[in-house]
């Protein structure tokens, strides 16, 4: 994918201030802000190396479908554009089992404050060659350099997938089944997913009563401590889920920022001064 | 004197009998697994987080730079001393800090054996996931620098899939929690940057790590092949059929017929290249990966396909996976060991020319690698009295690494960069995407004194480090 162009569109300093959108599922870019769009399309999946690359600007059900043939996936939420999820950090439901979405990322190719074209991290499902900065850029929001293409880690589809509701305590389904892809608590039910083998998945559900995909709240996130996320005085009011084992609450009603400690927050102002140092991207 | 100064100030911040300038004791700092030297200018072997703060603060006091060093088990010269460094030991501070068996989870020192957090935990039915072959050595502090992996990497992933939170004395003495015990810590990913940045970012004094269910059933196969080429495909047509086997690693002729001496296991030494795949999961599952793994095999032409019958046999084929380097010592006393990751439908190819270089170098090689993941692991092997040979060595060991990259890899799967592939960074990375990686560090170190000469290549680090014979024990 040549990204040329939109390096250019990018453009440097003196083309001023710039913000990056997708599908504005997550909110979109900054407001009365010169608004540029990462490039879109699968341009390579590659099923036996279990990777596929893309324009961050691809809706994430496009890239699934390019997937679907080859029996696989990618861990992200299947809303809004790649670039999105990758830029909020947003994780799956599945995170327990499918781990976060900074984890799926092996590659990016992003545009700088400079309007240069770099590469972070390497084509490879394995790779430690130079510092990670493809983890730096997930999560964020577009100050660092603007996400161009990716390439991800793909995972197999389950054999067999199914939700489970148990009025069991959240903690003993946690501890009794093995890899769970999900264990979710509304505050009275437990939910959890179980995929693999049918056989293995129906064992394993015993006791609990097979169900539909719990709706989840989508107007706001926590992220918990993850040995306190079942405290009820720290969970919001409302409806909400948490994640048992990860520690993020999805709520239906937006949550305020929580501070940083102040060497972390120095530590990024730092960062975004070194990646940034005019503040044009996505101010 | 500058240095009689700072080793002063550090006995007198720490303890006198921690803080070590001997000459004969500096000379066991000088270098870790690599084949990579240079003089340690004082070790001191810190208790606590405020006296490592206090070694890196008084560091910054007497302008010379710091290392910090784990069990020294590095490949890449890693925890090689920069010019007049101070070398920060970390094995003292070893102690497993808490373990929450229902959130999987621990705290740890950074000085804990990595083998010894898994047994520890073995009682909660967990275990740590990267389990680098060095696992009984390695250091967790050693495994977050290195971002490390291990056979078992394939399912469950690197280290950085694995660390949760970081305590980190930075460079200029401050002490930060990164990442945290919620799952998204406000900010940017620093715990992400963090991992694998090979003591360039600070020093991490408590490491949570995340644990990982032991599974509930294991099964371990040997499948062997006529041609490196047959065993290279059965890798990707798993793969592509969909399975993630915990672990797939392959060893070819010389590498088992190595190892069979070592272990007497009956592996099939007549053949070009063997496979050991390991699969893990319930019992339905479990019976179905191996019923795959066996039809899949047979398409690609093994030869034959042994399952370990009990946990002995399966103990017996890791040991022979696991100290394949221990066996190498028969054929010839010493050994270079690389590291590069292909992508899986190359290894066939690349194989082909390592073999092909190291022959046209006049020398040995053995492959024993993690496959599953294209994580080539040429062992060059060789007699280091031979005139000439070292030469040799390293100019094969630079072509595999060039072969790796122009076949769409990278230059290390695990061992990291260091100072052994420092100057090979341009082979994959732009002047820009090289100053992207300044800036990281910039932002964290602005004065460069953390273990200053690894990883980015520049004009400027020219430091005298010597290059001299080989690794005294190393492992993959």
């Amino acid at each position: 994918m040549d990204l040329t162009r939109f390096a250019e569109e990018v453009g440097d300093e003196t083309f001023g201030p710039v913000t990056i959108e997708g599908m504005a599922t997550r909110g979109g870019g900054s407001l009365d802000v010169r608004t540029v769009r990462a490039p879109s399309g699968v341009s390579d999946v590659q099923a036996d190396e279990m990777t596929v690359r893309c324009g961050a600007g691809t809706p994430v059900h496009e890239l699934l479908e390019a997937l679907a043939p080859h029996r696989q996936t990618v861990a992200i939420p299947a809303t809004g554009t790649v670039g999105g999820a990758l830029a909020c950090a947003d994780s799956d439901i599945r995170r327990l089992g499918y781990g976060p979405v900074r984890d799926t990322v092996l590659q990016v190719r992003a545009i700088t404050a400079a309007g240069r074209i770099v590469k972070a991290g390497g084509p490879t499902v394995k790779n430690v060659s130079g510092f990670d900065v493809c983890r730096l850029l997930v999560g964020s929001r577009g100050t660092l350099a603007l996400m161009a293409d990716v390439i991800l880690r793909t995972r197999p589809l389950p054999a067999h997938a199914q939700w489970f509701v148990t009025d069991e305590d959240p903690v003993n389904v946690l501890a009794r089944l093995y890899r769970p892809s999900s264990v979710l608590w509304d505050g009275s039910t437990t939910y959890a997913l179980l995929e693999g083998h049918a056989d293995d998945v129906a064992q394993q559900g015993r006791g609990m009563r097979p169900s539909d995909a719990p709706q989840v709240p989508d107007g706001g996130m926590m992220s918990l401590p993850v040995q306190r996320c079942l405290d009820r005085t720290l969970l919001p009011s409302g409806r909400f889920l948490v994640e048992v084992g990860v520690g993020t609450v999805r709520c239906d009603h937006p949550i305020g920022a929580r501070p940083m400690a102040p060497g972390v927050s120095a530590l990024n102002e730092r960062l975004k001064r070194e990646f940034d140092p005019t503040g044009r991207l996505n101010p | 004197m500058v240095r009689e100064a700072l080793v002063a100030d550090l006995r007198a911040a720490t303890a006198p009998d921690r803080v070590r300038d001997a000459p004969t004791e500096l000379g066991l700092y000088r270098r870790d697994a690599s084949s990579i030297e240079n003089d340690a200018a004082v070790v001191v072997f810190p208790l606590t987080t405020s006296e490592v703060q206090a070694c890196v603060r008084l560091a910054a006091k007497h302008g010379v730079p710091f290392v910090a060093r784990g069990s020294g088990t590095g490949l890449a010269g890693g925890a090689v001393p920069p010019d007049d460094a101070v070398v920060i030991v970390l094995t003292k501070m070893n102690r497993v800090l808490s373990i929450d068996a229902s959130n999987r989870r621990a705290w740890v020192e950074p000085g804990v054996l990595n083998l010894d957090l898994t047994r520890e935990a073995t009682a909660h039915g967990l275990h740590f996931a990267p389990d680098p072959s060095s696992q009984q050595s390695c250091s967790v502090g050693g495994n977050v620098a290195n971002n490390s992996g291990g056979p078992h990497c394939l399912a469950d992933g690197v280290t950085a899939a694995h660390i949760v939170a970081l305590e980190v004395v930075l460079p200029d003495g401050t002490v930060v929690e990164l990442g945290g015990d919620d799952p998204d810590p406000p900010g940017f990913d620093l715990r992400g940057a963090f991992v694998g940045s090979e003591g360039m970012l600070g020093i991490a004094t408590r490491i949570c790590v995340r644990l990982t269910q032991n599974p509930p059933g294991v099964r371990t196969m040997l499948l062997d092949f006529g041609s490196v080429d047959a065993g290279a495909r059965t890798v990707g047509a798993i793969i592509a059929a969909g399975m993630v086997p915990a672990a797939m690693e392959m060893m070819d002729q010389l590498c088992l017929q190595a190892v069979e001496q070592f272990i007497h296991a009956g592996l099939p030494v007549d053949s070009a290249a063997a496979l050991l795949v390991e699969v893990v999961g319930l019992p339905a599952s479990l019976e179905q990966q191996v019923a795959d793994v066996e039809r899949i095999g047979r398409a690609h032409g093994a030869r034959t396909i042994r399952v370990a019958a009990d946990e002995a046999e399966r103990m017996l084929l890791w040991k022979g996976r696991k100290n394949a380097f221990g066996a190498v010592a028969r054929i010839k006393p010493n050994y270079y060991l690389h590291d590069t990751v292909v992508p899986r439908r190359a290894l066939a190819d690349v194989l082909a020319a390592v073999y092909e270089i190291v022959e046209r170098h006049d020398l040995l090689v053995l492959n024993v690698f993690h496959a599953g993941d294209g994580n080539l692991h040429p062992l060059i092997v060789f007699d280091k009295s031979e005139p000439g040979v070292l030469d040799r060595v390293h100019a094969a060991g630079d072509e595999i690494v060039r072969v790796s990259v122009a076949a769409g890899g990278v230059l290390s799967g695990e061992h990291g960069i260091g100072r052994e592939k420092r100057d090979l960074m341009p082979l994959m990375f732009t002047d820009d995407d090289l100053a992207m990686q300044a800036a990281l560090r910039r932002a964290f170190d602005p004065d460069l004194r953390a273990n200053p000469d690894k990883v980015l290549p520049s004009p400027a680090t020219c430091a005298e480090v010597r290059r001299v014979g080989l690794p005294e024990g190393a492992w993959i």
